[in-house]
């Protein structure tokens, strides 16, 4: 057994071309990990022992037989990935974190899944969430909270709860999230990984158990820039399933960058150490010659409003189909979040509300898609907090729902508009807990964020940290 | 905009197929009672000369071959998988009509 888990798919490779371990000796690791410490992070739902180990030997026979040809052909070669569990996994348990679904086996895969797959990667488990993707704090799942590997007694950020968690605490190399108001960034965030809110229309998502589908998205996840830069480049893209997206060549720009300082993001409510962290950030990227400008997006004060409208109502759309005929159980299964989401949503469009309630959050929504494209005009990108505060405790805001929603206040512009959002680690709080911020940029301009990442990350000379278990 | 009432809970709960105990009633009128005044500020924007969107993409009319192949359908034993209420490899479903004839 391996005692140091490669932090980067380059490692990953490095490692395995120069006979260092075999596939089958990270299996063996990843798995050693996850049996000795996830009983207490409790980041999967289900663990895929089996798969691994059969597509392990599959990949070591690759290597022994064409070396480095083989990673040309499988980019991401060796490479263990999780996914969360809203992606149908053919033969493998998806329960969207819901009772609902306890013992749902798909006979299909989603597109992202299976383009992973194809490019390599190895599937060790499903990963939990809150149910359905409703939450931003890991704890609305009916499998039990996340929790947060740097400290137990905080949340990791949800939904994608366990996508963060698992990576922090080096259960895989990559994982999958989905992004609907801050889903992916969020854990990202409060766990010190990276992780891509890709435009709306970038990466399919046929085969994951919809949310709110004209929000969305498919985020990958992992250590570094470079690492979700990669798996982007394996699963974006048409697939013919997904209607909504677009074939695009990807670029970014080699004069200056110029980015913009919202100030609605920087206001009242953002904590001291996430200000003062983003300051640092700002200051680094001077140091490299980027150029800073003061922007406004003033309706950004009603975007969780507007989130809070269109989101339920699609939601109470999209989970009728939960009648527990077909597959799943019945909708007494549903648990607290998505039942109050379903009444919500029923409720803004229902007769004589849906005027006032969906139709008016559909316009104002129409409000903030202008002011942003207006702000990429002039800018680049736009920097700004992911979450107002650092982690928060497990609980602390588990029974005002209120409360809970705004967390992701930062987060909704980039939904609502469809714009592109990376979440970047930049340090630590003065307790140990992750701090980080998001870069947006114009719909299809994920190259330019990538570079902005990397070249942030190369300043400092980051370095991926995991959680001492 | 208006609050909402303790029967209008139970009535959305009915137009959502949910069933709700008691205290799941009177919970989820508080919190949704104030998310929903959180939300009304969207009253004070003006949207009078304002399109809704709907959607980001800008696509519209986006269409595919109506193929029927082996590769992309699923086989009848596929559809009926995920569940063991079969009859001749029809799916069961409760009886919604109230008499029988």
């Amino acid at each position: 057994m391996i005692m140091d888990i490669p932090s980067t798919i380059n490692e990953t490779r490095d490692g395995l071309l120069s006979k260092k371990y075999r596939v089958v000796d990270l299996i063996n690791a990843y798995l050693a990990k996850i049996a000795r410490y996830d009983g207490q992070i409790n980041s999967f739902i289900t663990v895929c022992e089996e798969n691994a180990y059969k597509v392990a030997k599959k990949a070591d026979k690759l290597i022994s037989e064409f070396g480095e040809k083989a990673f040309q052909d499988y980019p991401l070669l060796g490479c263990v990935v999780a996914h969360k569990d809203v992606f149908v996994t053919e033969g493998i348990r998806t329960t969207a974190a819901s009772k609902v679904l306890d013992s749902y086996v798909p006979c299909y895969s989603a597109t992202a899944v299976t383009r992973l797959d194809n490019a390599g990667a190895i599937c060790i488990g499903k990963l939990n969430c809150d149910a359905w993707a409703h939450g931003s704090s890991g704890e609305n799942s009916q499998f039990g909270a996340t929790k947060n590997p740097w400290n137990l007694k905080y949340v990791p950020g949800g939904s994608s709860s366990g996508s963060g968690a698992a990576l922090a605490a080096d259960f895989c190399l990559l994982s999958t999230g989905t992004d609907t108001c801050g889903s992916v960034r969020l854990p990202s965030n409060y766990c010190g990984v990276v992780g891509l809110k890709p435009t709306y229309g970038a990466i399919s998502r046929y085969g994951v158990i919809a949310m709110a589908s004209s929000l969305d998205t498919v985020g990958p996840m992992a250590k570094t820039v470079e690492d979700v830069e990669m798996m982007f480049q394996a699963i974006s893209g048409p697939d013919g399933k997904d209607a909504t997206i677009a074939s695009v060549k990807y670029q970014s720009k080699n004069s200056s960058f110029k980015i913009g300082i919202p100030k609605e993001f920087f206001g009242e409510g953002l904590d001291d150490e996430v200000r003062n962290n983003l300051d640092s950030v700002i200051q680094i990227y001077k140091k490299l010659g980027v150029d800073f400008v003061d922007v406004s997006l003033p309706s950004t004060k009603y975007a969780i409003s507007v989130y809070y409208v269109i989101q339920p109502a699609e939601v109470s759309s999209n989970l009728a189909r939960y009648d527990g005929i077909r597959y799943g159980n019945s909708r007494d299964a549903f648990g607290d979040e998505a039942k109050r989401r379903i009444m919500l949503g029923t409720y803004v469009l229902s007769s004589g509300y849906y005027d006032a309630y969906y139709l008016k959050a559909m316009k104002v929504r129409t409000l903030i898609r202008k002011e942003v494209s207006d702000v990429f005009e002039k800018v680049d990108a736009v920097i700004a907090p992911v979450a107002p505060t650092p982690p928060f405790k497990i609980g602390a805001k588990a029974n005002d729902p209120l409360q809970m929603y705004l967390t992701d206040i930062y987060a909704a512009t980039a939904n609502l508009s469809g714009i592109p959002s990376i979440a970047i680690p930049s340090g630590f709080t003065k307790n140990g807990l992750p701090l980080g911020f998001q870069l947006m940029g114009p719909r299809f301009s994920e190259s330019l964020l990538f570079d902005l990442g990397k070249k942030y990350h190369k300043e400092i000379s980051y370095k991926p940290s995991v959680a001492k278990l | 905009m208006a609050s909402i009432k303790i029967s209008d809970i139970r009535h959305i709960a009915k137009l959502a197929n949910l069933s709700l105990s008691k205290s799941q009633e009177s919970r989820f009128f508080t919190q949704i009672n104030s998310v929903i005044e959180h939300i009304n500020v969207l009253c004070e924007v003006d949207t009078s000369d304002v399109e809704p969107t709907s959607q980001t993409t800008g696509l519209e009319n986006i269409y595919r071959e109506d193929n029927v192949d082996a590769i992309s359908m699923l086989k009848p034993n596929q559809v009926t998988s995920g569940t063991d209420k079969i009859y001749n490899d029809f799916f069961v479903v409760d009886m919604i009509l109230s008499e029988k004839i």
